[in-house]
């Protein structure tokens, strides 16, 4: 048997009652990935990525959503949140959370929405991420039942984040989840989004999730993407955003956790005005993979995109950054801007970096930059000669490197989680506190 | 095989294939393994060479085009090209310049060619015009007063087999890639270089030649090699657009250098693009590669293309050696229909290595170009450097720019910058300069070659007068 | 030799100039003031024939010529040449380059050849000297990375060079300090002669001070509200432009 075939063996009988629109989707997501398979590193797009701890690993589905509250509550975001928890892909309705959500928006489980909601979001789920995106959309299309539909009516602002919280326990058997998120915001609507990756540290699943963002005129979203899962966890993800006029959308994309982790992150900016950030960080040891894939689509005039990623890596680990910017004909006064930082702290770590730019107009503002290296030599004998020690200094430029991405981020708790998981991924004998306070120090003088 | 059965499988061959007869030195189209067993032998060469040839033709027959470039272009038919033929006899040529097109003659007079080498361009056939041997002599003189060897590929397989043999295919294996497979396989031009331990060699090589190289073959191979302490600058091609009947070039260029040896490889590229629709214009697949393999070498390709239909070509440099130094200076101006796929590679192996590489691209009409490049620094080689300037210039609204450059890390002591940048002839610009009463095609020109100027200045100086013309030329008509 | 009759431009659809005379002769000195967004650079832009200004109604003739019918790089060869408030840069085009192609550009329209090399290099010389420009500069990239004093001598330098018949200043005293302002208003004198008219468009009498206008304008809401001699300028100084503005409402 293929492993295409072997994964598709693992379909679930449906319910008679699912609607047919729902069956088709299935049937042609199984049938596009039963043809096409596994990409492979002769694929341009997985030229650096090896998936075949994937494809060839068996994954069953699970079978239920129960997660110790405690270890909940000790590993959640120190955030006032509403939240949907999902664990291992299932609805976890327990640790949920929507408490308080105000008139106009609406934040329900993807089963839910498929009973209840159908016809409000059978033409959006699935039309930026088709199953010709790439293997595992289309895998996804296939066995996607679950996840988190965001709707928020015209005008309407959510204050406080929403966030998405996907755990991964350590099972007997690994398992594979595909959860779908889709977010519809109306005309002039603001939120914050979370998609939390966390779980078990034992835990060695295959997680398979698609977004997809759409964005009316005007509307706002902050979209965080924070991967904390375990060391063992494979994990593959596709963001698609699609923005119309004078809509906003920010990315946050950081990663920390995963064994194996690709990000797709494409933005399709299709009126004047749109405007999108992505901001993205990763740490990556032992002998980590993180690989993210990102695009922007300037498919119309005068629209605006910043991209700024940042990579530290170290051991044996290796990072990936592929970033385009595509501007279409016509599409004349654009601004498209692009840097990507690498700091290698092993020799043994490896980044291949790919920062690409196709234009086909001519009045536009464009420019990309990458840089991989080593902390400057000059800032550590700086900090030394004002009495820091070596690897304190090395440990304060390190945090400064990440800084800059995390001063883009605007929720707190999350800006302190990164730091604090950068700092402790550092020599042992510093901690935190003592890292601040110095970097404040230094700062001042 | 031995050598008997082979010309048995020769004769075969002709027998039911060749429409011509045996003394007409031209084979029809097509290819096969008695094409290369014929072009070894018009060649004279030894078996070990017939045996390198059908190897690479073996490879190349599993290969497939690459699809991966930024191209578009029909498949090309490998059966009905032609693979050796004999120099177009005088009777065939055009007999003076009455009867060469006017427009290329008016593009020789913009170029500021001398009127006598503008025949020998043209095709005309020029014994009468233009007396080259009496130059050649006293170059060849010169060179074999310093112990240069300089003469075609053919020459050197006769008579320096143990070179040839020593350092062909070393940098740019037979499989490397389709065309460098094909190539391997049934080239019959070129030129072969050896400068001698601690010697600098005394004239910029092919300068001289710039009429002899004109006529240049379809499938070019090209050996350099500079040993200890030895220095050569060598020049390519030639500004004024060459007529010639081929529509696919694949050349391939090996340089070597050894221990403290220098290689400055300057090109000039015009082939024909076509006309305005694109149509008959040459397509250019090149493999280039130089090979730091002393330590303290260096290796230098400048490259001004502003020809062919399209441009397959990613001049590239091995630093193997401690030290070693590889650059790339690049000008690839695309105009009408033209497509240009070019970049580098360069691959640090050994520890200190440093590369630069600046990349200026021009597009104006309808055309589209992509700047491909990659910097791969291996885990040994410590304290490696590079640093790639990227740079386009868009000329009007219908053509498009690319950069793809990869970036493959595996060193934490290594320092990797890339910057790129895209932009169009400012509005503010050209009236400044029209304010002044610099017409606009003019100011255009101007500004591009101000955009150029990094890599310019690395041209050797006659060159890089002529390339400053070239950008006019190639310019023209693709404003207002 | 300038004379603009009922000039009407507007920018973006909106009227900047409206119905605007003005005659200069040979020999002048003019100076165009006004306050901010009265349209006084509209005015040299039109002349020097920027993109963006539509004249509706009116016109302007140079020696007789119609200058609305002739190209940009006409106008500055038939001896028309502005200088701009906000010098362009270009990156990589040497001045000396821009200023030979400019000049031999000039003298293939008055169907003379090129400048012999050695001419051009003698009288770049001399004029960069007189702009107290360091002959460096003549290897610079054009205004890249000048300081505005720089820039601004630089206009003055191309005009010297390039000897124009009418001399537009746009602004050319903005951002200079008063050593600066002393160069370039030298500079401006030296180009004084019965054959050059020149025009100066300014928000501040200090210029004026160095360069004596023949005629001063005072430009209110697209028209000329008010002519005089230098006096007027001084007027302007001390009174400010308000009692200008209420006459020509009045």
């Amino acid at each position: 048997m293929s492993a295409p075939q072997r994964f598709l063996e693992r379909l679930p009988a449906r319910r008679g009652d699912e609607p047919s629109w729902v069956a088709a989707r299935r049937q042609a997501g199984a049938a596009r990935f039963e043809a096409i398979g596994f990409p492979t590193r002769r694929d341009e797009e997985w030229k650096y990525t090896d998936v075949r701890r994937i494809a060839d690993g068996d994954f069953g589905l699970a079978t239920h959503a129960d997660y110790d509250r405690d270890q909940f509550e000790s590993q959640r975001l120190a955030l006032d949140a509403y939240q949907l928890v999902f664990v291992d892909g299932r609805f976890n309705a327990e640790l949920s959370d929507l408490e308080g959500l105000p008139a106009g928006a609406s934040v329900q489980p993807l089963s839910q929405a498929i009973d209840q909601d159908a016809e409000a979001i059978g033409g959006s789920l699935g039309r930026l991420a088709g199953v010709d995106f790439s293997p595992f959309t289309a895998l996804s299309t296939a066995f996607a039942d679950e996840g988190a539909v965001i709707r928020l009516a015209p005008g309407t602002v959510v204050e406080k984040p929403i966030s998405l919280v996907m755990l991964s326990r350590a099972n007997d058997v690994p398992v594979m989840s595909h959860p779908r998120v889709l977010i519809m915001a109306g005309a002039n609507s603001e939120a914050t989004v979370i998609e939390h990756y966390l779980g078990e540290e034992e835990a060695a699943n295959f997680t398979n999730v698609v977004t997809e963002v759409l964005l009316e005129r005007g509307a706002i979203i902050d979209h965080y993407k924070l991967q904390e899962a375990s060391l063992s966890d494979l994990h593959i993800a596709s963001i698609h955003v699609d923005q119309t006029r004078d809509s906003r959308f920010n990315s946050f994309n950081l990663s920390l956790g995963g064994a194996l982790v690709r990000n797709d992150l494409v933005a399709d900016l299709n009126a004047e005005g749109a405007e999108t950030g992505y901001n993205g960080l990763f740490f990556v040891q032992g002998r980590q993979h993180v690989d993210n894939h990102t695009l922007v689509n300037h498919n119309a005039p005068r629209t605006f995109s910043n991209e700024n990623y940042k990579g530290i890596l170290d051991d044996r680990a290796h990072g990936v950054f592929n970033g385009k910017v595509y501007v279409k004909r016509d599409a004349q006064q654009i601004e498209a801007y692009q840097n990507n930082a690498n700091l290698l702290l092993s020799d043994r770590a490896e980044i291949d970096t790919k920062p690409e730019l196709v234009i086909y107009a001519d009045d536009v503002k464009c420019s990309h930059g990458a840089t991989t290296g080593q902390l400057d030599e000059e800032a550590v004998y700086g900090l030394r000669a004002r009495g820091i020690d070596e690897p304190m200094a090395r440990a304060l430029l390190t945090l400064a490197f990440a800084g800059e991405v995390m001063e883009q981020v605007k929720l707190h708790a999350i800006a302190e989680r990164v730091e604090r998981a950068v700092a402790g991924r550092l020599p042992e004998r510093f901690n935190l506190a003592d890292l601040v306070e110095t970097a404040e120090a230094v700062q001042e003088a | 095989m031995a050598s008997e059965e082979m010309e048995q499988l020769v004769r075969r061959e002709y027998k039911q294939g060749f429409v011509t007869d045996i003394e007409s030195d031209t084979l029809p189209p097509g290819l096969d393994e008695s094409v290369i067993a014929f072009i070894s032998q018009k060649k004279g060469e030894p078996q070990w060479m017939l045996d390198w040839r059908l190897e690479a033709y073996h490879r190349w027959l599993e290969m497939t085009t690459p699809s991966w470039a930024h191209l578009d272009y029909p498949p090309i038919d490998y059966q009905a090209i032609s693979y050796f033929s004999a120099p177009k006899k005088p009777e065939d040529r055009p007999q003076s310049l009455d009867e060469v097109d006017p427009k290329l003659l008016e593009t020789y007079e913009k170029l500021g060619i001398p009127l006598h080498e503008r025949a020998a361009l043209a095709g005309v056939a020029v014994d009468a015009v233009f007396d080259s041997v009496s130059v050649t002599t006293t170059f060849k003189e010169k060179l074999g007063e310093a112990g240069v060897i300089f003469c075609s590929i053919s020459e050197a397989i006769r008579d320096y087999p143990e070179l040839v043999q020593q350092y062909l295919g070393t940098v740019v294996p037979q499989s490397d890639n389709y065309f460098a497979a094909l190539n391997s396989a049934v080239f019959t031009d070129g030129s072969f270089v050896y400068v001698p331990e601690g010697v600098k060699c005394p004239m910029e090589l092919s300068t001289y030649f710039r009429i002899n190289a004109a006529n240049t073959g379809q499938f070019e191979r090209t050996l350099i090699i500079c040993d200890k302490r030895a220095q050569v600058s060598y020049l390519e091609g030639c500004t004024a657009p060459q007529r010639d009947e081929n529509q696919l070039h694949a050349a391939v260029v090996e340089l070597v250098a050894l221990e403290d040896a220098y290689i400055k490889y300057s090109t000039v590229q015009n082939w024909y693009p076509g006309d305005e629709d694109g149509k008959g214009g040459i397509y250019n697949f090149v493999t280039k590669r130089g090979d730091c393999r002393g330590d303290r070498s260096r290796i230098s390709w400048t490259q001004v293309e502003t020809g062919s239909a399209i441009t397959w070509k990613y001049p590239s440099c091995m630093l193997r050696g401690k030290d070693s130094v590889g650059e790339f200076y690049s000008v690839a101006v695309t105009n009408g229909r033209q497509q240009a796929d070019t970049g580098t590679k360069m691959i640090h192996l050994g520890e200190n290595t440093r590369s630069t590489i600046i990349s200026k691209g021009i597009a104006a009409g309808r055309s589209d170009q992509a700047y491909r490049g990659l910097v791969k620094v291996g885990s040994r080689a410590k304290g490696a450097r590079n640093y790639t300037q990227c740079d386009s210039l868009l000329i009007g609204d219908q053509c498009g720019a690319h950069t793809f450059p990869y970036q493959e890390i595996g060193n934490s002591t290594s320092t990797v910058e890339h910057e790129a940048t895209t932009s169009k002839i400012a509005d503010d610009q050209l009236f400044y300069c029209r304010a002044r009463g610099i017409d606009e095609e003019d100011a255009v020109s101007m500004i591009v070659n101000g955009f150029c100027k990094d890599v310019f200045q690395e041209l050797p100086m006659e060159f890089a007068v002529e390339a400053e013309a070239l950008l006019n030329v190639t310019l023209e008509g693709s404003v207002g | 030799m300038l004379e603009v009759k009922n000039l009407h431009v507007t920018v973006e659809g909106k009227a900047i100039l409206k119905g605007l005379d003005l005659t200069v002769n040979a020999g002048e000195v003019h100076a165009i003031m006004g306050p901010n967004g009265a349209g006084k650079s509209t005015l040299s832009a039109v002349i020097a024939g920027k993109d963006g200004y539509e004249v509706t109604q009116g016109s302007i003739l140079f020696e007789g010529r119609d200058v609305l019918e002739m190209e940009i790089e006409e106008r500055a060869r038939a001896g028309l040449l502005l200088g701009f408030q906000y010098p362009i840069e270009i990156p990589g085009v040497k001045n000396i380059y821009l200023l030979k192609a400019a000049l031999n550009a000039a003298r293939a329209a008055r169907g003379e050849g090129e400048i012999p090399a050695p001419e051009f290099m003698k009288l770049v010389r001399e004029k960069s000297a007189e702009m107290k420009m360091d002959p460096s500069f003549l290897q610079r990239a054009v205004n890249e990375g000048f300081s505005g004093g720089e820039k601004k001598r630089n206009e003055i330098l191309q005009m010297l060079v390039l000897q124009p018949k009418l001399a537009m200043l746009d602004e050319i005293d903005s951002g200079l300090d008063i050593d600066a302002m002393k160069v370039v208003a030298q500079g401006v004198n030296s180009l004084r002669n019965a054959d050059r008219a020149i025009l100066l468009v300014t928000h501040y009498q200090r210029l004026l001070n160095h360069i004596e206008p023949d005629r001063v304008h005072v430009l209110v809401d697209g028209r000329i509200a008010k002519s005089g001699d230098k006096s007027l300028a001084l007027e302007l100084e001390s009174r400010g432009y308000d009692w200008v503005v209420e006459e020509s409402a009045a």
